[in-house]
């Protein structure tokens, strides 16, 4: 539990889950809480120290996340989520990844996605859901029942509006907005227009020294595609020159377009390993520049290389005698900001065919490593096996006659068996488990790989059912 | 006119035509296939690289594309360099490419959820340049399209392979389409080679070539994949009646 003081008065500012089940609340003072439970561990507030870390979260944030973050309030961080979600697959995968993040690092962390920055505030904090993500357009039906303290208005005013016998954002929003105003200032009507969008609420990223950051603004507002581009080139050229002074290389970076209409717009673009030339970040950028709605015109873009690593000049060796090696990592980071899933397959040591193989990153090192297996193996394999009908002679024959997908074949050539036992060293599940597996032919020369379910004998080492797991070309 | 001075004419207007449409440096890029029977067959003596080739599978390869895939991947086996593969049903299994020469560090897949992006992401790849072949797994392949690819090869000499597959068997009469890509292939399984004892020998193929740029159509009898890459071709043979039985029963 965390105490904080203000003169004299001492009260709860933070409590863990054993704690509030014991029935102390955030904002109790610390003497009732001291009657209520014998031997608390009581600990002093720091909020220098609360404001330094959530802002280290946020710069952990706008790394990995978004291009527009900044800190919210004491304890909350904001970002811009437009432009960046596809990256993480979506809205609903951005703020779940994030959450499951920081529970990895031992914190406890809620997230909403909303219209406006307010309502997304005022949902992240007051309801019981680790994420929320309200669709576009439904920010009054989320946020009309909330309670009036999630609307960033001073203790004062809201004290002020429970006398007045307003609870919910629904009642406040319901009264008349120039009495609300001749009493309590334009504060309410004005934080009541951000939560429902009405009023548009830039965040201003956060930003810190060793950012490298180019911005150019323009007299005339700019809006032609040909003309985005055309400054977006020379913003390239400015960064990486400021980037070489310094030695470093781009890992990612962000475009931020501001508009005259005080709204904002972000092009993230990753790269797969630190790149200092113009033309590759140029194509990246350029690449997505339709994505880009000028509206009614575009008055300054800024260029911040969010990710910067050491990038050492190399020598290039002469391509005389060396066959040459191509580097696809331009290539990867295209199709990879494009939202394509980018991978390679690698071997992994398993018998279990559907276990056999992982996935690795795209530009990963290559091994050479090859499957072990000299067995032929299909070139299609069904996701999942699919039980299929046979007539076959226990334990070790193939089967000689198998329906599937409503098709019946006679097989007319067969190998096998090729047993499979299951892993039990590492599920325990699977300590009899085994898999025969047969490559049959029909009459038609098509070859599928079957298996049956347990060695034939023994029941326990599988149901004895048949299932095809692959077609062979 | 003498005969000698005809073709003296025609191959001078050729050399000519040739060089407007500025091919000449890329005349020697082919990647033969190693069996004199099919190369000659082929304008220039192979597979061009540099231009896009159709294969498809056919019966029920029409759906599963399975031969049709490993056709594809001996084909971009052979040749030298990283290889795309841009694909949205994610059921190739690796294992297998990697029987038939196309080493895993090699094959860099693209797994896309639209067939719009996958004709994007193998546009990318064949402009990009540095790779040897981009395979990409579609169902429609409009002309359009076919010409965008077609032209992004030509631009840096890269093979591109579409390798047809579609829902359901009855739309493959959607393959005597026409589009702008230089060959055109169908893969058909076979029964394999007769083994001495029980159990399933060599993977054939009926490969038909069924549309090539100035060449004219034919058929093969293929024997499938080797560790390499490489196909070959079955002497015309020993059980004949088995194949003749296997067309009766397809036209039948």
């Amino acid at each position: 539990m965390v105490i904080a003081r203000s003169g004299s008065k001492r009260w709860i500012s933070a409590a863990d889950t054993a704690a509030r089940k014991l029935g102390l609340k955030v904002g109790m003072p610390a003497s009732k809480a001291q009657a209520m439970v014998a031997n608390l561990q009581m600990v002093d507030a720091d909020p220098l120290a609360d404001g330094a870390a959530i802002e280290r979260l946020a710069l952990w944030a706008l790394r990995r996340y978004s291009p527009v973050v900044a800190v919210d309030g004491v304890d909350g961080i904001v970002m811009d989520t437009e432009g960046a979600d596809h990256l993480q697959g979506g809205e609903e995968l951005l703020i779940s990844g994030i959450v499951n993040g920081l529970r990895g690092r031992g914190l406890t962390a809620r997230a909403a996605v909303a219209d406006s920055w307010g309502a997304a505030h005022a949902l992240a904090r007051l309801t019981s859901a680790e994420t929320v993500v309200v669709p576009r357009g439904d920010v009054t039906k989320a946020v009309i029942g909330l309670p009036i303290h999630c609307l960033r208005l001073g203790p004062d005013t809201i004290r002020a509006l429970r006398v007045l016998g307003v609870e919910t954002v629904g009642e406040l929003s319901a009264l008349p907005q120039a009495p609300l105003t001749l009493r309590f200032g334009s504060e309410v009507g004005r934080r009541l227009d951000q939560l429902f969008g009405r009023l548009a609420e830039p965040i201003e990223p956060l930003r810190t020294p060793e950012l490298v950051e180019v911005a150019r603004n323009f007299q005339e507002p700019i809006g032609a595609a040909e003309t985005i581009a055309k400054y977006v080139r020379r913003l390239v050229a400015q960064l990486t020159a400021k980037l070489e002074e310094r030695g470093l290389g781009v890992r990612r970076s962000d475009l931020i377009i501001h508009r005259v209409d005080n709204t904002r717009q972000c092009l993230r673009a990753g790269l797969a390993k630190p790149v200092r030339d113009p033309a590759q970040l140029v194509k990246l950028l350029c690449d997505r520049i339709e994505k880009i709605d000028p509206g009614f015109g575009i008055e300054r873009l800024v260029l911040v290389a969010v990710i910067a690593e050491p990038l050492e000049e190399k020598q290039v060796t002469s391509a005389l005698v060396e066959e040459e090696v191509v580097d696809v990592t331009p290539l990867v980071d295209i199709l990879g900001n494009r939202g394509q899933r980018l991978y390679r397959i690698a071997p992994l040591a398993s018998d279990v065919p559907e276990r056999s193989i992982q996935r690795i990153g795209p530009t990963a090192i290559e091994t050479g490593a090859h499957w072990a297996a000299k067995w032929p193996r299909p070139s299609r394999l069904l996701p999942y096996p699919e039980e299929i009908e046979t007539m076959a002679v226990l334990p070790d024959q193939p089967p000689v006659v198998l329906t599937w997908r409503g098709k019946r074949r006679r097989i007319v050539r067969a190998d096998g068996p090729e047993r499979i036992f299951g892993e039990w060293w590492l599920r325990p599940r699977e300590m009899q488990a085994v898999r025969d597996y047969f490559v049959v032919e029909d009459e038609q020369g098509e070859r599928l790989w079957v298996f049956r379910a347990g060695d034939g004998v023994d029941i326990g080492t599988g149901s004895h059912k048949w299932f095809l797991h692959g077609i062979f070309g | 006119m003498s005969h000698a001075q005809t073709s003296r004419v025609v191959e001078e207007l050729r050399d000519r035509i040739a060089h407007l449409e500025g091919s000449v440096s890329r005349k020697a890029l082919i990647l033969p296939f190693g069996v004199p029977d099919i190369d000659e067959r082929l304008p220039g003596g192979g597979l061009a690289y540099g231009a896009l080739h159709e294969v498809a599978g056919g019966g029920s390869g029409t759906v599963d594309g399975a031969a049709a895939a490993l056709f594809a991947a001996g084909i971009a086996a052979r040749s030298k360099g990283k290889v795309l593969w841009c694909l949205t049903r994610p059921d190739l299994f690796a294992p297998a490419l990697s029987q038939a020469g196309l080493h895993p560090d090699r094959v860099i897949y693209c797994e896309a959820d639209r067939e719009e992006d996958v004709l994007a992401s193998m546009e990318e790849g064949l402009s990009f340049g540095g790779l040897a072949a981009v395979v990409g797994e579609l169902v429609r392949l409009p002309m359009t399209a076919s010409r965008r690819l077609q032209l992004a090869a030509e631009k840096t000499g890269t093979m591109g392979l579409v390798v047809r597959r579609w829902r359901r068997q009855t739309e493959a009469s959607d393959y005597g389409q026409p589009t702008a890509s230089t060959t055109r292939w169908r893969i058909s399984v076979l029964p394999s080679e007769a083994l001495p004892v029980a159990g399933v020998g060599r993977a054939r193929w009926l490969a038909e070539l069924m549309r090539v740029k100035a060449g004219e159509c034919a058929e093969f009898e293929l024997g499938a994949c080797d560790a390499k890459g490489r196909v070959h071709l079955l002497p015309v043979s020993a059980d004949g009646s088995d194949t003749s039985a296997w067309r009766r029963s397809r036209a039948g």
